[in-house]
């Protein structure tokens, strides 16, 4: 049975979610394809742009793709993997719609604040600060409202999942937790200790100071708050994306997940380790002791592991799943998988990119390796291979499977769902191989211009290629990528459009079990307060005593003793 | 819990790689010399760093034999020293730059080098190195700071003993 039929009211949430998502999706792409067209200087004056505005489409980019599209997306997804996994429809509805609505009143204030750059007859003022909005830069409070009420809408949707599970358990006494509801809620722990982090920066400093109520905030403290929450928030993009690889992935190749107890152990790790590793993203911050940074690095590396056991699960169960299809040989069962199929080419090819982004991600994580590539363009390089790819294409994926589940409708324009997913990997190799040789030459990312000299690249010696050649990959692949993504949105909105209950759906939501099941696991594995409670105090040793020193020392402004701004010294 | 032979393998190996990673780190860090920003240089006023003890009025001052320091102040959209006047240093010199803004938060790379630091009010960045060659290097600001960040930006003149000798840099003695 379609889960549109079985879960109608569910369905409709998770439609909501996505819809809202691709919106977002839609105009933040935009932006994107202006980006690579300015910055790179093609089109530069054919555009309707200034230099200062080209921060205004920065903005909107970063934050319509990295934190709206993202979290919509996320909590629509796992509205749908909760409902299924648990074979049981929401235990409270309302619940869940009230966090949808808060986060969509908080998405529609910060994108006002946002579009304000371009058309300052809006309401509110300008939030021209990026997706990291470092003080002193300031935004119209109106900007972080937005940011808090979308995060705190997160909250409530996640509240929902596990008020579900709680209602499950009652009927289910000792029974093991469905893998994709253990996904789900260990995914909620890591977001609800790490998001905890720009809730506060936001809520208790940055409305504060921009409403006036208090005259200075300290930047340092500030911008470690933001980056407290900042890598694990790039957990809280993967994790949905290994859901989506470990259980409906493996499916789509004709074969089953090959270990269930390691998906687990993989979780885990992520819930151990997502959080306590953000001051890597600060190794050349003054104002932090290297021995901080140096903890933040082993946790970061040891991170790897449960990626690198991912690889190891996901590229097996493909394997699986070919020979199950009669595939022969070390390397000929790669031809055998479904590659025609866009939900099966899109995750696949996203898990191929993310591997790639992995060892970009291991020279960044190396403490005194980031000196050469910090703020330089192979940072953005390297994240859209990972969120760009490994979590946006693997949705795209996810939604050629699953729209037609929540709709009930089938899957329209096959043929350039077909194409879409090779057209974004090609795109995003131009793209993502000149950043990252333009970092390592030392260009600069987050600037309109960045060959501001206009004598050409002189201070910029790339080890391969040219500057001009970089500059024109990273155009014609933006370029690419914003076709892609149009192709997916055509596809989109022709499956939503069409009328429903034509024929049999082709697709459907049952999931094979595991090759080797969670009954001969640890239960200890499924003990989420155990780990969280680890997480924590994880939590403490990286953070607590660099913490304690940027408060002790003014909390609101450096050097000037712990009170000393409240009362007015 | 079954796990799988290859699996076994697999596991081993990715723990050898990151043991392998840390070393490489360790190795730059003991080996190498290569010493992370750290808090070293302390916090100022962030509206008058001049007037802490740890910063100085910017500029460029020996504070020993072959040792100098380097005081930079940034601020939308310049450097101080280092946009409207280079930044002379000599070659083979201990040279210890003491970064801080007195606005919002920038960076402060030399293109090309492991010279790279963000810029933050209240603090001051340090970063002690030494150039083997005579040059001009590119400072560029890499922290997004305003409607004209790309345009700020700034030259260090790394020149030779000899040519450095003839200018007229202040002494002070480093405590």
């Amino acid at each position: 049975m379609t889960f549109v039929d079985k879960f109608p009211e569910e369905a409709k949430l998770v439609r909501w979610h996505f819809g809202v998502g691709f919106v977002a999706l839609a105009l933040g792409g935009l932006f994107g394809l202006v980006q690579s067209l300015y910055r790179t200087g093609y089109f530069r004056d054919a555009l309707p742009i200034d230099a200062a505005q080209y921060y205004t489409v920065l903005t909107g980019h970063g934050v319509l793709l990295a934190l709206v599209f993202t979290t919509f997306l996320i909590c629509g997804f796992f509205v749908w993997a909760i409902t299924r996994s648990l074979d049981r429809p929401l235990a409270h509805q309302r619940v869940a719609w009230a966090g949808f609505f808060a986060m969509l009143v908080g998405t529609t204030l910060a994108a006002i604040t946002i579009l304000n750059g371009f058309a300052p007859e809006l309401p509110f003022g300008s939030a021209d600060v990026l997706y990291t909005f470092y003080a002193p830069l300031q935004a119209h409070p109106a900007f972080y409202v937005g940011a808090a009420l979308l995060v705190v809408g997160s909250w409530v949707v996640g509240a929902e999942y596990f008020l579900t599970y709680r209602e499950w358990r009652a009927d289910n006494p000792g029974e093991r937790i469905p893998l994709q509801t253990f996904m789900v809620l260990a995914t909620f722990v890591m977001w609800y200790l790490s998001s905890f982090g720009v809730a506060v920066e936001v809520v208790v400093f940055l409305i504060p100071w921009s409403l006036g109520w208090i005259s200075q905030v300290d930047p340092l403290l500030t911008r470690t708050l933001f980056w407290y929450f900042g890598h694990p928030v790039v957990y809280f993009w993967l994790l949905p994306a290994y859901l989506a690889w470990y259980t409906i992935l493996p499916k789509l190749a004709g074969g089953k997940l090959f270990s269930d107890p390691l998906a687990r152990v993989v979780f885990v790790l992520f819930v151990l380790l997502s959080t306590p590793v953000g001051f890597h993203h600060q190794y050349t911050d003054p104002g932090i002791a290297e021995g901080f940074k140096f903890i933040a690095m082993t946790n970061t590396f040891m991170l790897l592991l449960p990626s690198l056991l991912t690889a190891f699960t996901v590229v097996a169960s493909l394997e699986h799943g070919a020979r199950q299809r009669g595939a022969t040989g070390y390397f000929g069962w790669l031809r055998a998988l479904p590659w025609g199929k866009p939900s099966f080419s899109a995750m696949a090819l996203a898990g191929l990119v993310f591997a790639a982004g992995g060892f970009s991600g291991m020279i960044n994580a190396g403490m005194n390796i980031n000196y050469l590539i910090h703020n330089t363009i192979w940072v953005p390089g390297h994240f859209h291979l990972t969120v760009g790819t490994a979590f946006a294409l693997t949705m795209m994926g996810v939604s050629y499977w699953l729209v037609p589940q929540i709709t009930g409708k089938q899957l329209q324009h096959k043929t350039i769902a077909a194409a879409q997913p090779f057209v974004w990997v090609i795109g995003m190799t131009l793209m993502s191989n000149a950043m990252h040789r333009g970092g390592l030459a030392g260009l600069p990312r987050r600037t309109a211009k960045p060959l501001f000299r206009g004598e050409g690249a002189a201070p910029f010696d790339p080890v391969v290629g040219s500057i001009a050649e970089m500059q024109l990959q990273i155009a014609v692949g933006g370029t690419l990528l914003f076709v892609a993504l149009a192709m997916f949105l055509v596809v989109m909105t022709g499956t939503w459009l069409s009328r429903s209950g034509v024929g049999q759906l082709s697709v459907n939501g049952t999931i094979p079990a595991p090759l080797s099941g969670p009954a001969d696991s640890p239960r200890i594995l499924d003990n989420l307060k155990v780990w969280a409670g680890i997480a924590v105090v994880l939590v403490i040793i990286a953070y607590g005593l660099p913490l304690y020193s940027m408060v002790a020392d003014g909390i609101l402004s450096p050097g000037a003793g712990l009170l000393a701004p409240l009362l007015g010294l | 819990m079954r796990i799988h032979r290859f699996e076994k393998l697999w596991l081993a190996a990715a723990f050898v790689l990151i043991a392998a990673f840390i070393a490489t780190i360790v190795y730059g860090s003991l080996g190498a010399g290569v010493a992370m920003v750290g808090d070293e240089g302390g916090t100022v006023d962030p509206d008058d760093p001049t007037a802490s003890d740890n910063f100085r009025e910017p500029g460029v001052y020996q504070t020993g034999d072959g040792e100098y320091a380097v005081y930079v102040e940034a601020r939308q959209f310049a450097f101080a020293p280092g946009t409207n006047e280079p930044i002379r240093v000599p070659a083979d010199a201990e040279v210890t730059f003491y970064v801080t803004s007195s606005d919002v938060t920038h960076g402060f790379e030399l293109v090309g080098t492991n010279v790279n630091t963000m810029v933050i009010p209240g603090q001051v960045a340090e970063l002690t190195v030494e150039f083997d060659e005579a040059r001009t290097h590119h400072i560029v600001c890499h922290e997004y700071c305003g409607a004209a960040h790309h345009a700020m930006e700034g030259t260090v003149e790394v020149v030779s003993q000899d040519q450095f000798q003839s200018q007229d840099v202040p002494e002070v003695n480093e405590e």
